[in-house]
């Protein structure tokens, strides 16, 4: 791959509609379901994993030379596991609002099908810029998703989004910020993003 | 490209070695320069949880108590000019829908609930979290009552149970760990007083 | 007694997959056929009540006595992935059947996220160690039951003349919606 200006911004765009982790590779459904009461914890969620993507990718393409192929998964997950344990540790000490609102998942971003995924499928085979980029992308196409997700599901539930009324909670369908609201939004998100590339 | 190493014993040994290693390193440091942040922002919590129940002390008394159930709470007895002017207890319950639940509740001297703030708890997003005065006006019958006009025999109990409380819908369950909660904390609060 | 509203409570009321969204991948992935449900459920169950008991383990005697719990996730999930390595040698050595039947869902199980998630929730919830197992086993049970049952349902949609860009997945996810609607039901069975 060439790394011209045009490929890298391919690279990066990717990730946000066409290949989007979560309505076309259906990766990563866990947290994308677990997390999504409302726009600002997917947002949350969706930029830890977009920091733990790109610093994962970037740190496993530069040691990719290093690793046995025999060992190279565990290796992978050891170094994810590592910049969770420090996402996790910065987000306790500077967000720990959103930390404890987010909870378990968080600690989960290491099974993250998305994380091991690109890992093994990009960043153990380019460079450094283009894992970078491509880390950043897949994050943040992620981060849209879930932003996207937990807003509908705010929205339908309890009338808010972002914590901006819009109208009363009293006619807020409370399915939508319980369990089986999430799977059944998500499913008709998954329809629309469908027919949308099509 | 130069080639990558071979998958012979030695090497993936010391491969995996050195990344745990890099690793637990590199965890070690985040840790010890997150530790103090961290410790802060808890501190700065729960003072926020302190000042929202009982505004305007000088200064702040703070008591550890045990329960019966061998569990520490804590009372936090606020001062203005050396006379207390009410208590901010600690509170917390197990019998939530999921986890435990802390709660800081404001006591005045006559037992006047001021305010309760939850601190921490693991209920059911758009149930449970019903209980935190920003998502509904549930605690709000709490508030401003005395803790003897909310009990009955002794106890603070949902309307289903007999008590005074009205639940919140679908979530009996939480509503009665609240209740716990807010019992537990007037009794810590009692206990100490004798 | 005790024991048993734990076990009802974690296998109905508090649902692994239909509450608290763990393990959603292979609950998707593999719940085309009973027969491969079945298979994938017992794996698991097998995994985690294992993993559990050794994590459990390792928090209690190594992580605390050190002071090192900020290295829960990553001992955690080398824990995990060896243990999973480790039961797939040991079986095909010593019961090539049972491997044959649940060798192919072992290596799927590292990244299953139910794993991970039910070996924090015991410390989370600060369980001895028979309740932290019993616990476990009962989650994982649930797990599995919700994935044949999911499966018996599947098979019969399959059958179903839908639009095409509802098939597979979406709706799957809104039958899973459903399940998840009527599981709700069980909520205040338990306390």
């Amino acid at each position: 791959m060439e790394d011209t200006i045009m490929n890298q911004l391919k690279n990066f765009t990717k990730g946000l509609l066409k290949e989007n982790p979560v309505f076309v590779l259906l990766l990563g459904m866990c947290p994308t379901l677990g997390v999504t009461t409302s726009a600002i914890n997917g947002l949350g969620m969706g930029l830890a994993t977009t920091f733990v993507l790109a610093m994962s990718n970037i740190v496993i393409s530069l040691i990719k030379n290093l690793v046995p192929s025999k060992i190279r998964i565990p290796i992978f997950i050891v170094v994810i596991a590592a910049f969770v344990t420090v996402v996790q540790l910065l987000m306790e000490a500077y967000v720990p609002a959103l930390y404890d609102s987010l909870g378990l998942f968080i600690p989960l971003i290491v099974v993250n099908c998305i994380v091991l995924g690109r890992a093994e499928a990009f960043a153990s085979k380019n460079g450094v810029l283009s894992s970078a980029v491509d880390g950043l992308g897949m994050g943040l196409g992620f981060a849209l998703a879930l932003t996207v997700l937990g807003g509908v599901r705010e929205l339908l539930g309890s009338g808010k989004i972002f914590d901006m009324t819009l109208y009363s909670p009293t006619y807020g369908m409370l399915a939508f910020v319980l369990a089986p609201g999430a799977f059944i939004v998500l499913g008709y998100l998954i329809v629309i993003s469908k027919k949308m590339i099509k | 490209m130069s080639k990558k190493l071979e998958s012979n014993f030695k090497n993936m040994f010391l491969v995996l070695f050195v990344a745990t290693a890099v690793s637990a390193l590199a965890l070690s440091m985040t840790y010890n320069a997150t530790k103090e942040p961290i410790a802060l922002a808890k501190e700065a919590k729960q003072k926020a949880a302190i000042e929202e129940v009982i505004s305007g002390f000088d200064e702040l008394q703070e008591q550890v108590v045990t329960d019966a159930s061998g569990n520490e709470i804590k009372i936090f007895d606020c001062l203005k000019n050396g006379e207390s002017i009410g208590k901010a207890v600690q509170s917390y319950s197990t019998s939530g829908f999921s986890g435990k639940i802390d709660v800081m509740v404001g006591f005045l001297p006559d037992g006047t609930i001021t305010k309760t703030v939850v601190l921490a708890h693991a209920e059911t997003p758009g149930l449970g979290d019903k209980m935190d005065v920003a998502k509904s006006d549930f605690p709000r019958q709490f508030w401003d009552k005395n803790i003897t006009a909310l009990q009955t025999n002794g106890k603070v109990q949902v309307k289903k149970d007999g008590g005074k409380i009205d639940a919140i819908t679908a979530a009996t369950i939480s509503s009665r760990a609240f209740c716990d909660a807010i019992d537990r904390a007037w009794e810590a609060c009692n206990n100490n007083n004798k | 007694m005790e024991y048993i509203l734990l076990i009802i409570g974690a296998v109905f009321v508090n649902n692994i997959v239909l509450t608290q969204f763990l393990g959603i991948c292979p609950f998707l992935g593999v719940s085309n056929k009973t027969t491969t449900a079945i298979g994938m459920g017992v794996a698991v169950v097998f995994v985690i009540t294992l993993a559990t008991t050794v994590t459990w383990l390792i928090q209690h005697y190594v992580l605390n006595v050190f002071g090192l719990e900020y290295l829960q996730t990553i001992t955690f999930i080398l824990v995990i992935a060896a243990l999973v390595q480790m039961i797939e040698i040991i079986l095909k050595k010593m019961s090539p059947s049972l491997y044959q039947a649940l060798g192919i869902f072992l290596p799927l199980i590292t990244t299953n996220c139910a794993v991970l998630g039910v070996a924090i929730l015991v410390i989370q919830n600060d369980y001895d160690l028979a309740t932290g197992v019993i616990f476990a086993a009962a989650k994982a049970l649930g797990f599995a039951f919700a994935l044949v049952i999911f499966a018996g349902i599947r098979e019969q949609l399959e059958t179903l003349e839908l639009p095409k860009a509802m098939r597979g997945v979406p709706s799957a996810l809104i039958v899973t919606g459903i399940l998840a609607l009527a599981f709700m039901g069980f909520t205040g069975l338990v306390k």
